[in-house]
């Protein structure tokens, strides 16, 4: 009997699939319930991000860095702050830096918090959403005390933090953090253990360290692969030379090992966080260069000076020396890059943007490939995938 | 990081391909290499294998657009050495013509990198599997990023609700984007101030 030829079906995953983690279009090609290939089509919320930043002054693109990963506004920040201050060679003053770092952590545990919560629920876990949603509505609480806005922070500028922290706000955030690992005990209890969850995400999307490296992989999903890589240890910005922390590592590259990673990390946060609260030193927040950083209200009604220096500044803005830099920071989702080129004026000419996500999406052939179709929601959770960064 | 470590570091990769790499600098702790095009797999393949260096990561491939240049693209690629704990950056120059070398049999990263490049500055890649566009919509015409291609673009999508599809018109703005021009004429880009030039007389 002539042997029946099986035709592979070609489903298309999203652009409106919940899973889907925003705007992924995914086309499938499956054999059965097997998948052969994956050809994920990013762009559905491309937004020209780097070409408006062109036609703008440097003080005018923090703001848009906010509305990359809008996970995790202020680490986004952090990455074009150095940038500016590397070319412009300032650094900022000790309790900006301070405050810069601990905003970055309690991005970092929003990020994990979401990204762990919605990853179980992509899974089959309802519970944990529910509980780490109520602990992120927290933790924007304390973003939205310390400059207005409970998301798009555009808190971290070029020579420091836009203000200082109002008061009770520090005590505050350090009663939450001593709270907090009831919250990360309570989701452990629901998911480490759980043996849905575990048959979902072990063994699937495995990745080895060498693979890790070929494909561009950062942060937690190379450290999963067992990679001790943190840029926070290994070069180090702001004050995080400072800080006493542990980089947990995975071993089998797994999505269960890289879920494992995030939950240590928010604990590693939380000691950041505290040491921060405990050691940050009194003082200015931002350079003290009026070319730079804006003068105080109070002061601008009394002083002329003042006066146009803030006129100047919100016009015109500053000019940043020629040349060119790689920045990086160690984002919740690895390595976020600002390539920032300066022609001397005032606005960057070129800014490129390294998502971390951009590289780990690219790999979504080879984790998915031989797995089932169920998996692809599993491996894709477990990347962490932003649209709003990957798209830019 | 030791910047003079940096610099022995390119001139040992200037003394070691000789004419390929046309200069090796070191700048804010940051080292930089422009590479001849035809090239660039040989350097980069050394460059990831070699003991001494070991760029096993390819981290970011991007494109720079200088239209008064002769030869008005950089394509930039940054390395990532975690062995060493060091940063390079490779730069080759090219034109709307003339293809570079895709890097994809040396870093599979490079893939994606490499079509956002395309997408955004129309620079071709020569041998890449698969050049499609990235992050611009099917069928987008032009390459957005280039210094040429105005901020508002050429065509606004809307949803016909008559033809029951999506329809591209040419794009009608209520006000022209308005570029203002801040740069004060006495702190500006210029080296030398209107007037200068009477001084020496």
């Amino acid at each position: 009997m002539a042997e029946t030829q099986i035709k592979n079906l070609t489903i298309n995953f999203g652009p409106q699939h919940p899973s889907a983690h925003g705007v992924l279009r995914l086309v499938l090609e499956m054999d059965g319930e097997v998948i052969e290939r994956a050809d994920p089509h990013v762009g559905l919320l491309h937004r020209g991000t780097e070409k408006l930043i062109e036609y703008k002054n440097y003080v005018q693109a923090v703001p848009y860095f906010d509305r990359l990963d809008y996970v995790a506004p202020q680490n986004q920040e952090h990455a074009f702050a150095l940038a500016v201050e590397k070319l412009l060679g300032i650094t900022p003053p000790l309790r900006g830096q301070y405050i810069r770092v601990l905003y970055a952590e309690i991005g970092r545990v929003l990020n994990h918090l979401f990204t762990v919560c919605a990853y179980a629920m992509d899974i089959g876990a309802m519970t944990p959403m529910l509980w780490g949603f109520e602990e992120r509505e927290r933790l924007m609480e304390f973003c939205e005390r310390v400059c207005g806005a409970r998301l798009h922070m555009n808190y971290f500028r070029p020579g420091g933090v836009s203000q200082d922290l109002p008061a009770g706000l520090a005590d505050d955030i350090a009663a939450w953090a001593d709270e907090f690992p009831r919250c990360i005990d309570d989701l452990e209890a629901l998911l480490t253990e759980n043996r849905i969850f575990k048959q979902r995400s072990v063994d699937i999307g495995a990745i080895s360290a060498e693979d890790a490296f070929d494909w561009g992989f950062s942060g937690p999903c190379l450290r999963a692969s067992g990679v001790p890589w943190d840029l926070r240890k290994a070069q180090p910005y702001d004050v995080y030379d400072r800080m006493d922390f542990d980089v947990p590592v995975g071993k089998h590259g797994d999505c269960y090992d890289r879920y494992l990673v995030r939950m240590v990390e928010l604990r590693e946060s939380l000691k950041i966080i505290k040491q921060c609260l405990n050691e940050m030193p009194a003082g200015p927040v931002k350079v003290d260069d009026r070319k730079v950083a804006p003068p105080k209200r109070g002061e601008m009604k009394g002083s002329m000076e003042a006066l146009i220096h803030h006129f100047k500044l919100f016009t015109e803005g500053y000019h940043v020396p020629a040349g060119e830099t790689y920045t990086v920071v160690e984002a919740p989702k690895g390595e976020f890059g600002v390539y920032l080129v300066s022609d001397g004026s005032n606005r960057p000419y070129r800014c490129k943007i390294r998502p971390p996500g951009f590289a780990h999406l690219q790999a979504m052939d080879f984790l998915t490939r031989g797995h089932m179709l169920a998996d692809v929601v599993a491996v894709l959770g477990s990347l962490d995938i932003v649209f709003g960064e990957i798209d830019r | 990081m030791d910047e003079q470590a940096l610099r022995e570091l390119g001139e040992t990769l200037q003394a070691i391909f000789a004419e390929h790499v046309l200069a090796a600098a070191v700048d804010r702790g940051e080292l930089m290499v422009t590479v001849a095009p035809a090239s660039l797999i040989r350097v980069l393949s050394f460059l990831r294998d070699d003991v001494n260096f070991q760029f096993r990561q390819l981290m970011d491939v991007c494109g720079v657009d200088y239209p008064e240049r002769e030869k008005r693209f950089d394509v930039v690629y940054n390395l990532l050495s975690l062995t060493h704990n060091r940063r390079i950056r490779v730069k080759v120059m090219t034109d709307e013509h003339e293809p570079v070398p895709s890097v994809t049999g040396v870093f599979n990263s490079a893939n994606w990198w490499e079509r956002e490049t395309w997408d955004m500055y129309g620079i071709m890649f020569a041998d890449h599997p698969d050049l499609r566009r990235m992050l611009c919509d099917y069928g987008f015409e032009g390459h957005p990023l280039r210094k040429d291609f105005p901020l508002t673009g050429y065509v606004e999508v809307r949803y016909d609700n008559e033809r029951k599809r999506v329809v591209y018109e040419p794009v009608k703005l209520e006000q022209e984007f308005r570029n203002f021009d801040f740069l004060s004429p006495w702190e500006g880009i210029q080296a030398s101030l209107p007037g200068d030039e009477k001084a020496g007389s």
